[in-house]
């Protein structure tokens, strides 16, 4: 490998599962409280309690706290701890049993019916409909009343019912497994179908079964008390937590620990079992661990070391300096941006250029404290727009800055485009939030704007949904909300690299002339050496969170001096010199060991 | 085995036009309008075109990922419906495909070597002692430590694991191979070391490359020929250096008009 290559990423500091999920106190608690319960039935046959089916008629009744009773006793005498420890282990047994069969069953039919899709998948779902559209429990007394009561007849019942609660989950993430790359090129690799399927598919949905069975444990055992409770589970004698409380119902008023106590056991399982599972599922599930779904704060957690002067004088459009942001990863900070310091002035182009992981979108979004925190923090410098320190700002303020004086144009107007409204509203709703006007003026000048960005019969195209558009239309569309509110500044990710190259000198040509007319400064952040060649004035190299060299676009593509630089420009393939380049090429990495 | 690696006649594919269950037709889309093309032993066709030109549609019909609707390919020889009739590993031995995002198409939860052994074991049948030796040869081939093999697919950058990637393709031991857009999702040095390995694998190999791409100036790097892809049909097929010298067909101009430049032609106001 040489210098220039991108190196595996430095193992970051995870937190173990095991710390994740005793970092919730509601999922420790639940654990603890059903690890005890369990313990407790697990051991019911080594503890010294009393047979739970002996009656003991002159004994019925007794209250909690009896000589020899320490719960007291039921209907018929039988002691109530000894029941409901053993109730509590048929309960559990029955319970994880019925989602263990619901998990296997609707996992199958969900696994195949996801790879298979076409017909496969319209039965087997139909099927599954089938089951849903009848009443939960109604469905499982019926299949009871089919088979006839028993405790081994519920536990069928009940898987039977949570069927297609796991088809559905598993047949949604298996559909979207199924369409990776990785599928298709296990085939090409020569796997069969029920290979890729069990091999390739399922330890990738394997996560989704586990959190889903974790979850349901618990209305499993709430469904299985409730078919006992009926009488149609655990027959007598034995003893279980729903019977236990069907049994006693009798005496409710009488002697209401006979029914209070196992109610209790019930509701103390099912809550530590669904804490447990919520806990669970917050650790396995990668979305959440990421911290992609906590809700980001309206802007970046700033918290610089050094207060910088909060206006400067004389100041072009944008400067920034020595702007330092990082990753908050649970109390270890990894920087992205180290540092780095630029000017943009008014009507001016800055390309900032650099490789993934270089840091320059980082940089782009940091600007307009726009970085998702957490995890994002700015630990240093400051950001000035017309001499005004905007990181100092209220948070209100910079809000209001933010399309208004600066905005910005992404690189996939599709993942940036609202896909549920017309793309003339979402033009019109840019313009409302900074100008008060009203609701038809703003979608007037909306589609002036979008004939300035060149959409022909923009007052018929504003009517169109984003996915109805090319995507060099939508990119348009992306820059027509940019200048929505005449801002000073654009900054632009990656504007045209989700574009063919026809459309991409389109573009570009548009954002260029729209700086010569309206005096715009632009940040354009690029990969490409061709587009800071065609469009900027001067460029900055980005390396490592840094700024390696800075200065006038001609200049440094044709006299770098940086090695880095130098070696970015040689790596860009020049149209018309063919199969020198690899030649031109080869020695630069030869020499580096590769 | 003499005649051309692979020989397309009259290709077409057609999206779509099945009937719904209430028996009304869907639309089709004709992505492919018949392409005929030869790719020569031990040459490499490039293929450039912009999104929706039908260039992927073709590479995945030529390793058997998509039926033609019509039209007839030799692969090696041998008639596409010999091979898919044959089955998948037919075509696993002739030809292999390496994708445009190398991360997508390792999949997470393997190790390298779990990968690497899957072609090795179904495509050529070696016992295990002789995969273990091939394993470490392949990631040998592609420049890649030995520890390689214990890692899983997220421990590499998209550069290694596009090497990772090509050594899948190269287990196979097929002796042609279609790269669709093999360097698009990488950096600009990585995507130079990445044409080179390919250019070093196929003189010592003896491969034939498709290989395809949207930007122009990689295809003409480490193509012998391109061909320009257009909305579905091959408007001009010449060999890479005449082809940007003197492209003939306007859309070919266009094209190489539209591609940015180091030199700064003209500098803005």
């Amino acid at each position: 490998m040489t210098g220039l290559t991108v190196s595996p990423s430095v193992p970051r500091k995870r937190r173990s599962n095991w710390q994740l999920l005793m970092a919730n106190r509601l999922a420790a608690a639940g654990l603890f409280l059903f690890g005890f319960i369990a313990l407790l039935a697990i051991l019911a046959p080594v503890l010294p309690l009393p047979n739970p089916d002996i009656t003991d008629q002159p004994n019925r009744l007794l209250p909690p706290l009896s000589d020899g009773h320490l719960l007291g006793t039921d209907h018929l005498g039988r002691d109530i701890l000894a029941r409901l420890i053993w109730g509590t282990q048929i309960s559990l047994i029955v319970g994880i049993s019925a989602t263990a069969l619901a998990a296997i069953f609707g996992s199958l039919i969900g696994l195949v019916a996801g790879y298979m899709r076409g017909a496969t998948d319209t039965v087997l779902m139909r099927f599954v409909d089938m089951l849903m559209a009848f009443p939960y429990i109604l469905l499982a007394i019926a299949i009871v009343a089919a088979l006839g009561p028993g405790l081994l007849n519920a536990l069928y019942a009940i898987a039977i019912v949570n069927i297609p609660f796991f088809a559905r989950n598993i047949r949604g993430v298996t559909v979207s497994v199924r369409n990776r790359e990785f599928v298709e090129a296990a085939r090409l690799s020569g796997k069969s179908h029920p290979a890729i399927l069990f091999t390739e598919v399922l330890p990738n949905v394997l996560p989704v079964i586990v959190i889903t069975m974790s979850t349901t444990v618990g209305w499993m055992i709430l469904e299985t008390a409730g078919l006992s409770f009926l009488g149609l589970g655990a027959q007598p004698p034995t003893a279980d937590l729903g019977s236990m409380l069907g049994q006693a119902r009798a005496q409710l008023f009488t002697a209401p620990h006979a029914s209070i106590i196992p109610g209790v056991m019930i509701f103390a399982l099912v809550m530590s079992i669904n804490l447990l599972g919520d806990g669970v599922r917050d650790v396995l599930d990668p979305r959440l661990r990421s911290g992609a779904l906590d809700r980001p704060m309206a802007v970046t957690k700033i918290r610089r070391k050094a207060k910088p002067a909060p206006t400067i004088e004389n100041a072009p459009s944008l400067v920034v300096e020595h702007l330092t942001t990082g990753f908050d990863d649970g109390g270890h900070l990894t920087p992205a941006v180290k540092g780095i310091s630029f000017r943009l002035d008014k009507g001016e182009c800055l390309g900032l250029i650099g490789e993934s992981g270089s840091g320059k979108s980082v940089t782009a979004l940091s600007l307009m404290g726009l970085v998702a925190s957490p995890p994002g923090l700015i630990t240093d410098g400051a950001v000035y727009i017309d001499g005004r320190d905007v990181l100092g700002l209220r948070e209100q303020e910079l809000i209001a800055l933010r399309g208004a004086r600066v905005s910005y144009v992404f690189q996939d107007p599709l993942t940036t485009l609202h896909p549920l409204y017309r793309v003339g509203e979402q033009v019109a709703e840019a313009i409302l939030a900074h100008q008060a006007v009203g609701k038809s003026a703003a979608k007037t000048r909306a589609i002036a704007l979008m004939e300035t960005v060149g959409i022909r019969d923009a007052a018929e195209r504003s009517r169109a949904y984003p996915h109805e558009l090319s995507g060099g239309q939508r990119q348009r569309i992306g820059i027509a909300m940019a200048l929505a509110n005449d801002p000073d500044i654009i900054i632009a990710d990656e504007p045209t690299t989700a574009l063919d190259v026809t459309v991409q000198a389109r573009i570009l040509d548009l954002l260029q002339n729209l700086r010569r007319e309206r005096g715009l400064a632009l940040l354009l952040i690029t990969h490409d050496f061709g587009v800071v060649a065609q469009v900027c004035d001067r460029v900055a190299v980005m390396k490592n969170g840094e700024i390696v060299e800075q200065g006038v676009t001609d200049t440094i593509l044709r006299d770098p001096q940086h090695d880095y630089t130098k070696r970015l420009i040689a790596c860009v393939p020049e149209l018309g010199e063919g199969q020198r380049f690899l030649a031109r090429v080869r020695p630069l990495f030869e020499e580096a060991g590769a | 085995m003499t005649g051309p690696a692979v020989q397309m006649r009259d290709l077409v594919k057609t999206f779509g036009g099945g009937r719904g269950l209430f028996g009304r037709e869907a639309s089709t889309v004709q992505a492919v309008r018949g392409i005929s093309l030869d790719l020569k032993r031990g040459e490499t066709l490039g293929v450039v075109g912009e999104s929706g030109s039908g260039k992927s549609t073709l590479a995945r019909m030529l390793v058997g990922l998509e039926k033609p609707s019509s039209g007839t390919m030799l692969i090696d020889g041998r008639p596409w419906e010999d091979l898919a009739r044959s089955g998948t590993r037919a075509f696993g031995r002739t030809i292999q495909y390496v994708f445009q995002d190398p991360v997508a198409s390792l999949n997470p939860r393997k190790t390298i070597g779990e990968i690497l052994d899957v072609p090795l074991k179904l495509l050529c049948g070696y016992e295990n002692t002789k995969r273990r030796a091939r394993k470490r040869e392949l990631v040998d081939a592609v420049q890649m430590p030995l520890d390689t093999l214990e890692r899983y697919p997220h421990e590499f950058s998209g550069g290694q694991a596009q090497r990772i990637a090509i050594a899948r393709a190269l287990a196979a031991e097929a002796s042609i191979l279609v790269l669709d857009e093999p360097v698009s999702a990488l950096d600009v040095s990585v995507q130079a070391q990445v044409l080179l390995l390919l250019q070093d694998l196929r003189n010592s190999l003896g491969l034939s490359y498709l290989f395809i791409s949207h930007d122009l100036a990689v295809v003409e790097s480490i193509s012998d020929r391109v061909a320009v892809m257009y909305l579905g049909e091959v408007v001009e097929v010449a060999p890479a250096a005449q082809l940007f010298a003197a492209p003939q067909h306007e859309y070919t101009r266009t094209l190489i008009a539209s591609a940015p430049r180091l030199e700064t032609a003209e500098s803005p106001a």
